[in-house]
């Protein structure tokens, strides 16, 4: 267990990082042109309600103290409120967290799946068709737009077939999973090679490694020897590169979110951009970049967990 | 600057000793280029003029690609918009690519305080995720392709930046280096002469990938109505106009999907032919 003690000091070393992420979502929101309150109270807001915000945010401080207003409203969940929703900028991110959290899970766990299967059969059969076919997916893969494949998986599958349903989250975690298949596979078949690429050539370059030779003289079978030795020596690589790639996961349901009509927090991004709802989009990024910040945290953890070699 | 010559030979090389992959996607590439600098030519229609009674048509001698919602040709607005999309990759990526250069090289060649607050800036920029904080700054700014390449610039320069200050650090201590020192060169002289001709090819590689993104990434902004702005023949705005007419209208959104994955494509297997000329790894 002294291995994992990191487990309690590591989050302090992300302060510095959380508090530039502060700085930099206040001077975004602080860079829109013409008064801010009104700007962000939008252009019916009572004059009590303006000088009660001008209060809270010390607006007519230094532009220092300024920031630290922000800061201290911030430590204590206080985001201001979204002027289309009159509540909480919280609250309404808490109310669309649930299918965002939904969808990035079942997109990484057919990432995953996908690229497992595809990295495995192209890896035991180097250079042979299946090989190629897999390389073949990973190039085409890498240029396709998130966006524009599941416009076609919802005219083939949805309007041609009717498998599924054309939008929405449905209730329920079977309908979820119903619902959100596609979007789940658009967004998995297009970080799925990123994953397979890079899991592909850790597996062969460790086929290689001395302890597959000394395996293979001790009479193993070369099917024990991949799935027992070879494959879990290849993960570390890969559960790596998922941690960078859940910031590019969560760009693709933004996107994904918007094309199947489903009330996800990226969804809520991009309408707030459209109704110049400033509070409720600096919420929603910071929010994310938290995120962020604890999965890096999360995969950290995985990895020590994963290999004992890893000094933390 | 040339290139220069190969390192590593590599295995499979075409009559003119380039690798073959180079030479595909440079004719894949090639293709779209002169597709957009030649669209008053190609192109078989105006890419904005509407003709309502011939709207909706599907593919047809008259119509190849068939037209859309207000009768606009289809293959005139992919032709021209080949030249919006191939603008977004080049903008898109020559901004962060001289900005990212730049603080890389600074970083990594005086180091110390100046490395130290660059890096920690590199890192809050990294703990964004990259498509939110785009599309944050593009909120500040406004709609649009300039907002674009801001925000682009703003975020986009954190890959270059890494990349070339991991070769400068290492190339730093080389002899040739000290060389320079001992014979009195400035700094600046030593970093745009010595430095970057041998810290660059890293990062010139990652360019012709990043075009690859920031041309998906252009294209999806378009489609959200954060990039190009309607009527703008843009082959992200064109899938978005389509999708409404999906169950009746294929082809609006099929085709210009098409042409995003033939561009992507072609751009890809030039990236690997050139990491493979310049025997670097991405």
């Amino acid at each position: 267990m002294e291995r994992f003690k990191f487990v309690l000091y590591r989050p302090l070393q992300t302060i510095p990082v959380l508090i530039g992420v502060s700085l930099i979502t206040f001077v975004l929101v602080r860079s829109i042109p013409g008064d801010p309150v009104r700007v962000l109270l939008g252009p019916r807001a009572k004059p009590s309600i303006i000088a009660a915000v001008r209060e809270q945010y010390g607006l007519d401080e230094p532009i220092i103290l300024q920031y630290f207003y922000f800061l201290y409203n911030l430590v204590q969940g206080e985001m201001g409120r979204s002027i289309i929703y009159r509540i909480p900028v919280l609250d309404v991110i808490a109310e669309r967290l649930s299918p965002s959290l939904f969808l990035l899970s079942y997109a990484l766990v057919l990432s995953v799946t996908l690229a497992m299967v595809l990295a495995i059969t192209a890896a035991r059969n180097q250079r042979r068709w299946p090989d190629h076919l897999v390389r073949m997916f990973c190039t085409a893969g890498l240029g396709l737009p998130a966006f524009w494949l599941g416009i076609i998986l919802i005219m083939v599958f949805s309007v041609g077939l009717g498998w599924f349903p054309v939008s929405g989250y449905g209730e329920g975690f079977l309908q979820h999973l119903h619902h959100l298949f596609l979007p789940a596979l658009t967004i998995a078949v297009a970080l799925a090679p990123v994953l397979t690429r890079n899991l592909r050539a850790t597996l062969i370059e460790q086929m290689q490694a001395d302890f597959v030779q000394t395996g293979r003289s001790k009479g193993m079978s070369e099917r024990a020897l991949f799935f027992r030795h070879v494959l879990p020596n290849s993960l570390v690589p890969t559960v790596n590169l998922l941690g960078i790639a859940f910031s590019w996961l969560i760009g693709g349901t933004v996107v994904v979110e918007t094309v199947f009509s489903i009330p996800g927090m990226g969804q809520l991004m991009v309408a707030s951009i459209f109704s110049r709802d400033y509070l409720l989009v600096q919420g929603v990024t910071l929010f994310f970049a938290v995120g962020i910040i604890c999965t890096n945290f999360i995969v950290d953890v995985v990895n020590v967990a994963l290999d004992p070699r890893i000094d933390p | 600057m040339s290139l220069a010559a190969p390192k590593i030979p590599s295995r499979k090389l075409g009559t003119s000793g380039l690798p073959l992959t180079l030479l595909l996607g440079m004719a894949v590439t090639g293709f779209w280029i002169l597709l957009a600098l030649a669209a008053d030519i190609v192109a078989p229609y105006s890419p904005i003029a509407q003709d309502v009674p011939s709207a909706l048509q599907p593919p047809s001698a008259e119509h190849w690609l068939g037209t859309d919602n207000y009768g606009r040709d289809v293959l005139s607005r992919i032709i021209y918009g080949a030249r919006v999309d191939l603008q977004i990759g080049l903008f898109g990526v020559i901004f962060p690519f001289l900005i990212g250069n730049v603080i890389g090289m600074v970083a990594g060649y005086f180091g110390g305080l100046v490395d130290t607050i660059l890096m920690r800036l590199l890192e809050v920029t990294i703990a964004f995720p990259f498509f939110v904080l785009v599309i944050a700054i593009i909120s500040i700014l406004g709609p649009g392709l300039t907002s674009l390449y801001i925000a682009l610039a703003l975020v986009g320069w954190v890959s270059y930046a890494r990349l070339t200050r991991a070769q400068v650090l290492v190339l730093k201590g080389s002899d040739f280096i000290g060389a320079a020192r001992v014979l009195g060169y400035s700094d600046a002289r030593i970093m745009l002469r010595h430095l970057l001709p041998n810290a660059i090819s890293p990062s010139m590689v990652f360019a012709m990938t990043d075009m690859v993104l920031v041309i998906l990434l252009g294209s999806s902004l378009s489609y959200l109505g954060l990039g190009a702005q309607p009527p703008t023949a843009e082959w992200g705005v064109m899938i978005a106009e389509g999708q409404q007419f999906l169950a009746t209208a294929w082809w609006i959104c099929l085709f210009p999907g098409l042409a995003i994955v033939f561009l992507a494509l072609g751009l890809s297997l030039s990236a690997d032919g050139l990491a493979q000329l310049l025997g670097t790894k991405e």
